[in-house]
Order: structure tokens, then C-alpha cells, then sequence
């Protein structure tokens, strides 16, 4: 039999197919005996030839694949899915095909509105299409606004000097301790810019942390009380940077609504999920807080970060949060608490340490405090304080720590002399503090204004009394309070309205005029400033009453 | 990717038989010149005349202006052997694996020291496990690359202070020593960092007359005579109508964005751009796409198709599209493709704002940055946008635009409204340094400043690459990326030249891709010859450790042939 001359081959497909050939051709045979054919090899040449044929095909092509290294195992894994079930087969074969098919299918769009378009269509569009003018061309009355922005001429203080040769009193800007006028601190400057230039030229994380950088941290951190802190290079940058790099999406924040621009934009772009409280009002957390925890029990979800946000003085309108509640609360409700102190550092408190030296709390239970050094520390720049997990992490995921240039050595440094000049002057709150009380006693008693902000607070806001005054859209009491700003300057006092961007802010903030107290005057200045402030508030609103 | 066409390829590679030919004219000219200086020399009475004649001699030779050069091959990725590919990928995955191996038994035998990702007492850890897992394994062991504290001034030497630390570098503590080493981080392109020289007297003069801070946004009380003095200086050097300046480079972006588009417009953004640029897109609220880094086809086909479909689902047509690039993208070197993209802007009709951080003042002939350097005109350009961190030495950054613009960004910019206006002492040495780029203190010191730069920059990124080390980015970037890839390579890289009193930058991933891990020289025109030939030597010596000449440029050259003929064929 020339069957047996083809040599066996050890390889699983050889077998197979020897024992298909094997089996066809016992088919054949049991056929042929059938029918009375005597079986016999030489009775159909043509098919045993071809049998021969086949069988050595077939042998040639096992002896070829068993070479390839790595097919043995091909063919196990073929034959253990196989197990003598066709329908496993097929589907493996199925899914093969679909992977090549899927492979080679064209790319798709997971957008279901694509629309596809010829190349002339594509054309057409792109000629037609008219963008809108990148920035209109500023109103009137917004020319006018910019027109009205005061112009110093020279140094700011507490009298700056205007571009008009006018020397006013500065009730305007944040240099609550007066330190503008300390020729210390100008020292202390000039002495660290022959060592160190102005910039720093770089990152902190490549080369930028200089040592007075730590040597700010360090001293804040004594300052308050904290464990660590960290510096920005901008006051303003520094919660939107600082919030993010811990709130991620699916967190959740709880906000006073009263909370500045920089808190709410640091929210926005934190994708978490946001519940606001009514300002200050303690009560209303507590129900939004125990409504998050219902939530929680009746959907079981995951335990995620949680935020209590809010500020120290609000910017917006002058008054103090209740501190000891609202950290009974984040402890009840286990919250992390997230503390704006931009205007009550330096100002608040017996040592100035602004709202846990004013409440007397031990500020290593307030999670993040963060700040700006540009009001009462009278340089630039912000800084987060707080454990040093917190201040850690900062360093690599703050956005605006990480990527942004180091805040200048002479920043720094005045900042750091401020805080020790402080720490040296412990009155200076205290002064602060007697000026706003007397200010705020002579300007009680008009009755257009409201003098919104807590007593203790060196900022407050004069907002109109809707009760008296006949003024509705917020742009008529703009005007109106611009109309005071204006007169208020004839009679050599600088004060200015408390800018809003009202088309982002969240929750409107009624009009006002920002006043801010400093310690750099006097008693009497202070309350013949008050004097001169009433005078001017009742000789423009006069006209006005409802 | 960009992948190097053959013949963009070849013209990296220094062509060698002109080169030589040019260089050894050259050569014999130094001869004749030594051999003139020799002649000198022997009258030993002019010899004063004669060092100084030497010094303006190299002076003359150590200039370039930063110009675009039709055979500059422009950005090119250069892409390693695939052995090096291959290595990068298993040495993350082993790291990858054996931190997750210390985490599994770490977290059952040595529970107390991952408290902080477990949730503790009803709270949340502040970090996810997750996000942490690259800092705590990755990054960790290599921090005593990052964060180097130092201290005076960033100008051409910085003084790091030295650290050591006990734990595996989870502390460091200071050992009061310091050490001087040449300076390749800062970005202190021109120099100006510097506590002494005309800067530095003229912000001395402005603390004792304007004190230090302003204590108030610019909008409400913050606004002095200077601030309008600096702003219209910096509108007439970047060749603009207006200009309006922010306290913090980071927040020019991440404030003004918001303020140009809202919801309903497209912002379309390089892939590579800076993190203040994604922060401020995102804070806007408009619609982003991104198109491949520098790649104009890309570019073009995401135009046509935004255009075309209009905004998603409604096929509204877009109220505005604002295509965001950079002049000089900070982590590879490479320089946009101003010319294209206004060729672009004309068809499509976006505006066009581009980030000049890096870019002004170190680009172009007058260092006006990358309109200069292409010999665009600026009006093309809708907006202009740079800090002055860098090439200025000081802190802040600007907008310029057309008037009507930037007026209008001074009542809708979240920074001019709510944020500290810049202090009087930074804007003093942005004016006095401009003013000395611009020529305008009488003396031609700005112009020299810009052509060092210039030459040091096209010198250095040059000769590396002869050296055989892939290098990304344009000859005339003062940032030149060094190609590393492997990770080991990484802390390896930036300790061997600690060693040899080099401060260099080392980044890796996330804020690379991850193949490509890096190490990024900062040029300076206070580099002298012998600094970047310093550079060169260590470099040198530090590829041969490390392994690290991967280019597949067939015509290496030796450090010897680099250092002798280095200068030709720039």
C-alpha cells in the first residue's frame, strides 16, 4: 500500500487528517462492497492516486506547520476548544472573523449628529460662515467707567496723591496695617533685591523655591498655628488653584453664597458637585448638610470628599462667619473646611491671625486656610495653610503653583517682614478696629445708606436703603453711588464702588461702595472722613427719595 | 507624531563636505588671525588693546539673529531605536508592577503608612489611591530632582542649597552648605536676572518712591502712573495698539480666556498647550477641540470640520472660534507655525491668540518675539499674550490687542476686577529691561543681549545633535529638550550633572508623553562661549554613561571635532 510509505509524522494535525483519509476511504470501500464491487486497489487508479495525493499534501503541509515554533500550542489550544463539539468550533470562528471584520471597518463617530457633507458643501460653509466680532466695542457707559478709575500718582497710603495734582484720603485699598508707609519694609526690599534681582525666573518645582519662599512659609505657619503652608505667586489665583487640586468630580462642596468670585470660579472649574447655603445662615447648612447625608443613606453611594467653603470677612459684604459653628458642623457632618481669610488676616483677632485667633479656635481644625498677602501684609501673592498632607499635595497638583512662576524674592520677603512687624505691633489690630467702630458710629445714622458688614470687620460695603431711595436696575445705583464716589473725591476722599463682573457672578450682589479702614489714621481723620462721607452721601441722594 | 520625512531627516545632519570646506576657510582665518594677535602680542605695550581686541573678536563671532531660515527643518520628533522604545515601556511596567507589589503587602503589613488613603473616620482620603499611586511610586524616590530650594540670584550661575535626606527622600533637611552651579533652568533668557546693573537701580528708585504694593485690583484703587507708562511702553514693543498688564503670568490666560469666549464659541487648542491656556479654556465655558502639535493638515481638516457641522447636536453655526497656540511651546522647544496658521486665519476667519510666553523677547531679530522672527506683521495676530517671568526677569504678564479690545478686557477680565494689580517694583524692571531690548537707553546692549541668545541657543542645540543626542525642537529655541526616555535615565541624568555642578530641569511623564521623559536646557544670553562648550564637554560625558546618543544621525561628530569646528554651520 503506498499509504504506509508516507512517513508518519508525530504532529496532532498530521493524525487528524491521516485518520479522516482513513475513515473516507473505509467509507469507500464498505460503498463499494455494497454494490458487489470487489475492492480491490488497482480497480479505481485515478482515486487511490488521488488519495496518495491528498495524503502526501496533507503530510507535507503538518511536517511544514510543525515546524513553526509556537504551534503545538496553536493546534492544543484549537483542539482543547474544539472538544468534539462543532458549535464551539463555529464560534470561534465567528468571533474571529468579527475581530476582522471590526479591524478593518472603517473609523466611527461616537457623535450621532455628524452630518457628512461633499467637499463643495464643506467649501460653501466655510465661505459663508461670519464669526461674531471677537470683542464689541465698549459702550458708553462702560468708557465711562474705565474713564472713572482713579489714577494715582506716585505711592499709595493712606493720602495718595492723583493724577490731578489732588492729594486725597485713600479709603479705598487694603493696606489695613498702613503698612505703605513703613520705610522698613522699603529697606528690607532694596537689601533683598541686590542679593536676589526681581524675578525668579522659574517654577518653584524647577529651581524657583527660594529660601524666602520657605522662609515665608515657615513663618506664617508659626503665625497661625498651622502645620504648613504654601505660597502662590497671585492672591487671586490661589483658592481657584487650591480647591481644584483636592475637589475632583463626584466630591461635594457646600458654599456660603455669599462667597467672592475667586471661590466661585475655583468651584466651577472643580467639577464637583455644588450645594449653596443662604449666606451665613447657619441653620440653612445644616439642613443642606443633613439633606447630603439622607442622600446617602437612601442611595448608598460612595464616600467621597467633602467640602465646607466659605470666608473669613466676605469680601461682598463685610461680616464674619460664625466659625465655631460652622466647625461643630464639619465635625458632625465630617466636612473638611475650606477657609477664605484674604481680609481677615492681619486684621481680625487679637494677634491679627485673623478668624481662629478672633474665635479663639485652634486653627489645625480649620482644614485649608487660604489668603492673599496683597491686603493687610502689604506685598502680592497668596499663600494655603494647613496640615502637610495639604500643602504637600499642593506642590504637585496645584495648577497654579506648579506652573506658574515663583512669586519675586521681595515679595516674599516684605511679606514675611510684615508678618513680623505685626507680630512686633500687636496694637495694630486693635487700632484698626477702634477706627471702624468710630467710623461706623458716625455714618449709623443716615438713612439713604445701609452700612452692611459685622462692627469688627475693617471692611463694609454702603449699599442704598431700597427703603428711601427710589432706584431699581443695578446700573441706576451704580451710577448713583459712582455720583457719590465722584463728589466724595471733590471733598479729597478716595473711595471707590466694589467692582463686580455681575454677567458671571452666580448670585447677584446689590451695588455698593467698598470701604476699608486702616490703621494708618487717626481718630479724628477718621471721624471728620465719616462727617464728610455723610455729608456727600446725603447732598446726592437728597433728590432721590422714593 | 510628526515622523521625519527622509530628506527633512538629512538636513538636520551637518551637510559634512560643505561644512568642512566652510570651516576650514575658517580655520586658516584663525590662524591668520592668531597669527595677526601673535604679531601683537610681541608689542607688549598694546597689550591691553590687544586682550580687548580678542574679547570683540569672539564678541563678533558669538552673535546670531534669531531670523526664520528657509532650511530650518523646524520640529521634528525624532524617534529612537526601538530597543530604547521597547526598554522605556518594560522599565515603566516593572516599575508599575513593583510598585503594586509594595502597595499589596505594604498595605497589609505596614498599614499605619498608608492611612492617608484609606478613608478615616468617616472622611475621605484627600488623595485617591489611584491618582497617588505615580507620586508615591514613581515620582518619590526621584524627588530630590525636583523642588532643588536655592537661593540669590537665577542669572548665569544659581547657588542651590544643598539637602540631604534620611528617609528615601520623603524629607529633606538643608545641610547649610551651598553649591554654585551654572545655570540651565532659569528662564532668564536675556539675562536680566540680575541684583545689580541699570534694572536693578532703577527698581531700587521706584521702592523708595512708589513703595511696594498697590493693595488693590486694578479697577478699583490699584492704578498708578506707571502701570499706564509700562502698559503703553509694552504696546509699542510688541507692535500693537494697546496693551494691558496682569500680576501673574498663569492668570493672564486662565482670566482673560473667559473674559473672549463663552458657551456657544469653539476654542481650538495645540495639543501641547500650557496648563494656564487648558485652565482658562475651561473656565470659559466654550468648546474645545485640540489639533495635533504644530501639525497645520491636522489643523486645517479639525477647521473644516468644526466650520461645516457647526456645534454639536443643534449644527448651530459657532458664534466665534479662537485658535490658541504658543510662540515657543516651553516643553519641546518647537516654534509655531505663525505663517500657515495666518495663512489659515484668512480662509477660515478665527481669531488667533497667541501665548508668547517664551517667546518675546527671545525671537526675532529686535526680540519682539515670534511675529518678529517670522517677519509677520502683528496685526495679524488678534491677540498677543506673554509674560515677563522670562526674558524681562520679573513677574506678570501682558495682553495686547487693538484698542477697542483690550478696553474692553479691562471691564470683563476676572483679574483687572478682582485680582492685586502688579507692584510698582516688577513693573520698573519690565520697563527698564524693555526699554534696554528696545535700544532705548542709548546703548546697543539689548541688541547684543538678543544676538548672544540667539547664537548660544542655535550653538548649543546644534552641537548636541552633532554630538548624536536627539534633541526636539527649533535650532533658534532657547529651550532645548534632550531626549532621555528611559526612566532610570531620568534622576540618573539630573544627579550626574549636579555632580558636575550643572542645575538642569528634568521632566517627565504626565507632563510629557510618556515615552519621551526629558531633560530641558534653558539658554541664556548670560552664557559665555566656554559655558555652552562646558555644557558640551559634560553633556558629552554624561551620553556616554547614560548612553543616551541615540539620534540615528549617520555623521556624528566627536566632542573634539564639536568643540573645534562647532561654531560653523550653525
Amino acid at each position: 500500500m503506498s499509504l504506509k510509505n508516507v512517513n508518519y509524522v508525530e504532529s496532532g494535525i498530521s493524525m487528524t487528517l491521516k485518520a479522516r483519509c482513513w475513515r473516507l476511504r473505509a467509507f469507500m470501500t464498505k460503498h463499494h462492497r455494497n454494490k458487489e464491487f470487489k475492492m480491490d486497489n488497482t480497480a479505481y487508479p485515478a482515486l487511490n492516486e488521488l488519495f496518495v495525493f491528498l495524503n502526501t499534501t496533507l503530510t507535507n503541509i503538518s511536517i511544514f506547520y510543525s515546524r513553526i515554533p509556537g504551534s503545538g500550542i496553536l493546534l492544543k489550544y484549537i483542539k482543547n476548544s474544539h472538544q468534539n463539539d462543532p458549535f464551539r468550533t463555529v464560534l470561534e470562528v465567528m468571533l474571529l472573523v468579527f475581530g476582522i471584520i471590526y479591524l478593518y471597518k472603517n473609523k466611527y463617530r461616537t457623535d450621532n449628529s455628524f452630518i457628512e457633507l461633499t467637499p463643495k458643501e464643506i467649501e460653501d460653509l466655510v465661505e459663508e460662515w461670519q464669526p461674531d466680532p471677537l470683542l464689541p466695542k465698549i459702550t458708553e457707559e462702560q468708557k465711562r467707567e474705565l474713564d472713572k478709575v482713579p489714577i494715582i500718582n506716585g505711592s499709595t497710603g493712606p493720602r495718595v496723591k492723583l493724577m490731578n495734582g489732588k492729594t486725597v484720603m485713600n479709603l479705598g485699598n487694603f493696606d489695613f496695617l498702613g503698612f505703605s508707609i513703613n520705610e522698613h519694609l522699603k529697606e528690607k526690599a532694596i537689601e533683598t533685591l541686590r542679593h536676589y534681582g526681581v524675578g525668579s525666573c522659574g517654577p518653584p518645582g524647577f529651581y524657583g523655591t527660594i529660601d524666602v519662599h520657605t522662609e515665608f512659609e515657615r513663618t506664617l505657619s508659626e503665625f497661625l498655628g498651622t502645620e504648613g503652608t504654601i505660597l502662590y505667586s497671585q492672591g487671586f489665583s490661589t483658592i481657584g488653584s487650591a480647591i481644584p487640586s483636592f475637589c475632583k468630580r463626584g466630591d461635594i462642596i457646600v458654599a456660603d453664597e455669599g462667597c467672592n468670585f475667586a471661590i466661585q470660579k475655583g468651584i466651577q472649574i472643580s467639577r464637583s458637585s455644588i450645594k449653596w447655603y443662604k449666606h451665613n445662615d447657619m441653620k440653612d447648612l445644616e439642613k443642606i448638610l443633613q439633606k447630603i447625608k439622607d442622600e446617602d443613606i437612601e442611595t448608598g453611594r460612595r464616600l467621597t470628599r467633602r467640602f465646607i467653603v466659605t470666608e473669613g470677612i466676605f469680601e461682598n459684604y463685610g461680616d464674619i462667619s460664625p466659625l465655631p459653628k460652622l466647625i461643630e458642623l464639619k465635625k458632625k457632618f465630617k466636612y473638611r473646611l475650606i477657609l477664605d481669610e484674604t481680609f481677615s488676616i492681619g486684621t481680625l483677632g487679637k494677634r491679627g491671625a485673623g478668624l481662629t485667633d478672633y474665635f479663639d479656635v485652634n486653627p489645625q481644625e480649620v482644614d485649608m486656610i487660604v489668603g492673599s498677602m496683597c491686603h493687610a501684609l502689604h506685598s502680592s501673592g497668596g499663600f494655603c495653610s494647613g496640615s502637610f498632607e495639604i500643602t504637600d499635595y499642593q506642590r504637585i497638583s496645584g495648577p497654579a503653583y506648579v506652573f506658574s512662576a515663583a512669586l519675586p524674592a521681595m515679595l516674599a520677603v516684605c511679606a514675611t517682614e510684615s508678618l513680623l512687624h505685626l507680630s512686633r505691633n500687636p496694637y495694630l489690630p486693635a487700632t484698626i478696629l477702634s477706627n471702624t467702630k468710630s467710623f461706623k458710629n458716625a455714618l449709623s445714622h443716615v438713612k439713604y445708606i445701609k452700612v452692611e458688614g459685622s462692627l469688627d470687620s475693617p471692611i463694609f460695603h454702603l449699599r442704598l436703603n431700597d427703603d428711601v431711595i427710589k432706584v431699581d436696575s443695578s446700573d441706576e445705583k451704580d451710577k448713583l453711588l459712582q455720583e457719590i464716589v465722584d463728589e466724595a473725591m471733590n471733598n479729597g476722599i478716595l473711595l471707590t464702588r466694589a467692582k463686580y463682573l455681575r454677567s458671571q457672578e452666580i448670585f447677584d450682589v446689590e451695588p455698593s461702595i467698598r470701604i476699608c479702614i486702616t490703621a494708618s489714621f487717626t481718630k479724628k481723620e477718621i471721624e471728620k472722613a465719616a462727617s464728610t462721607i455723610k455729608n456727600v452721601v446725603n447732598k446726592v441722594l437728597k433728590n432721590k427719595i422714593r | 507624531m510628526a515622523k521625519v520625512s527622509h530628506t527633512k531627516r538629512s538636513s538636520i545632519i551637518p551637510e559634512n563636505s560643505s561644512d568642512y570646506s566652510v570651516s576650514d576657510n575658517v580655520i586658516i582665518d584663525n590662524n591668520n588671525n592668531n597669527n595677526n594677535n601673535k604679531s601683537v602680542e610681541d608689542d607688549s605695550n598694546n597689550e591691553n588693546n590687544n586682550v580687548t581686541h580678542k574679547e570683540q573678536d569672539v564678541d563678533r563671532k558669538h552673535r546670531y539673529v534669531s531670523k526664520r531660515r528657509d532650511d530650518d527643518p523646524g520640529w521634528v520628533e525624532e524617534v529612537p531605536p526601538y530597543y530604547f522604545l521597547f526598554t522605556t515601556y518594560f522599565s515603566y511596567l516593572v516599575l508599575i508592577c513593583f510598585g503594586h507589589i509594595r502597595d499589596f503587602f505594604g498595605k497589609r503589613f505596614r498599614s499605619n503608612n498608608y492611612q492617608h488613603l484609606k478613608e478615616q473616620n468617616g472622611y475621605a482620603p484627600l488623595n485617591s489611591d489611584f491618582d497617588n499611586f505615580y507620586v508615591r511610586r514613581l515620582k518619590l524616590r526621584i524627588n530630590d530632582c525636583f523642588n532643588r530650594p536655592v537661593t540669590g540670584v537665577p542669572g548665569r550661575k544659581i547657588t542651590l542649597l544643598e539637602r540631604e535626606t534620611k528617609d528615601y527622600c520623603k524629607t529633606f533637611q538643608l545641610t547649610g552648605k551651598t553649591k554654585e552651579c551654572l545655570n540651565l533652568s532659569s528662564y532668564n533668557y536675556l539675562g536680566f536676572a540680575q541684583a545689580d546693573g541699570p534694572c536693578a537701580d532703577a527698581v531700587e528708585q521706584v521702592v523708595r518712591k512708589y513703595g511696594i504694593s498697590m493693595c488693590s485690583p486694578r479697577l478699583e484703587v490699584g492704578t498708578s502712573d506707571l502701570h499706564l507708562q509700562v502698559e503703553s511702553l509694552v504696546a509699542r514693543f510688541v507692535g500693537k495698539k494697546a496693551a494691558m498688564i496682569i500680576s501673574m503670568g498663569y492668570a493672564t490666560n486662565s482670566t482673560t480666556l473667559p473674559a473672549l469666549v463663552s458657551k456657544g464659541c469653539l476654542i481650538i487648542s495645540d495639543e501641547f498647550n500650557h496648563s494656564s491656556l487648558v485652565f482658562g479654556s475651561r473656565l470659559s465655558g466654550a468648546f474645545i477641540r485640540v489639533f495635533k502639535h504644530n501639525n497645520m493638515e491636522d489643523l486645517e481638516s479639525l477647521l473644516k470640520e468644526c466650520i461645516s457641522q457647526g456645534q454639536p447636536r443643534t449644527h448651530r453655526p459657532w458664534k466665534k472660534i479662537l485658535l490658541l497656540v504658543e510662540g515657543i511651546y516651553s516643553m519641546e522647544g518647537s516654534i509655531c507655525n505663525l505663517p500657515k496658521i495666518i495663512e489659515l486665519k484668512r480662509k477660515y476667519k478665527f481669531y488667533l491668540y497667541v501665548d508668547e510666553a517664551h517667546s518675546i523677547g527671545a525671537l526675532g531679530p529686535r526680540g519682539r518675539g515670534v511675529c518678529d522672527y517670522y517677519g509677520v506683521d502683528p496685526e495679524d495676530v488678534d491677540i498677543m499674550m506673554g509674560t515677563f517671568t522670562k526674558s524681562f526677569g520679573a513677574a506678570g504678564g501682558y495682553i495686547a490687542a487693538n484698542q477697542d479690545v483690550i478696553d474692553h478686557l479691562r471691564i470683563i477680565n476676572h483679574s483687572s476686577i478682582y485680582a492685586e494689580s502688579i507692584t510698582p517694583l516688577v513693573l520698573q524692571q519690565i520697563y527698564t529691561s524693555m526699554s534696554i531690548i528696545m535700544g532705548e537707553d542709548g546703548t546697543n546692549e539689548g541688541q547684543s543681549r538678543l544676538e548672544h541668545l540667539a547664537f548660544n541657543a542655535r550653538y548649543l542645540s546644534t552641537n548636541l545633535r552633532r554630538l548624536g543626542f536627539i534633541i526636539y525642537g527649533d535650532r533658534d529655541s532657547p529651550i532645548i529638550p534632550l531626549l532621555l526616555f528611559n526612566p532610570a535615565k531620568i534622576p540618573a541624568f539630573s544627579r550626574e550633572c549636579l555632580k558636575r555642578n550643572m542645575a538642569v530641569v528634568v521632566v517627565a511623564y504626565p507632563a510629557t508623553p510618556m515615552i519621551s521623559s526629558r531633560a530641558r536646557f534653558c539658554i541664556s544670553a548670560a552664557h559665555t562661549r566656554q559655558d555652552l562648550d562646558e555644557i558640551l564637554k559634560t553633556c558629552n560625558e554624561i551620553g556616554d554613561i547614560l548612553q543616551l546618543k541615540l539620534s540615528n544621525n549617520p555623521k556624528k561628530l566627536t566632542i573634539e571635532e564639536v568643540l573645534k569646528y562647532g561654531e560653523h554651520g550653525l
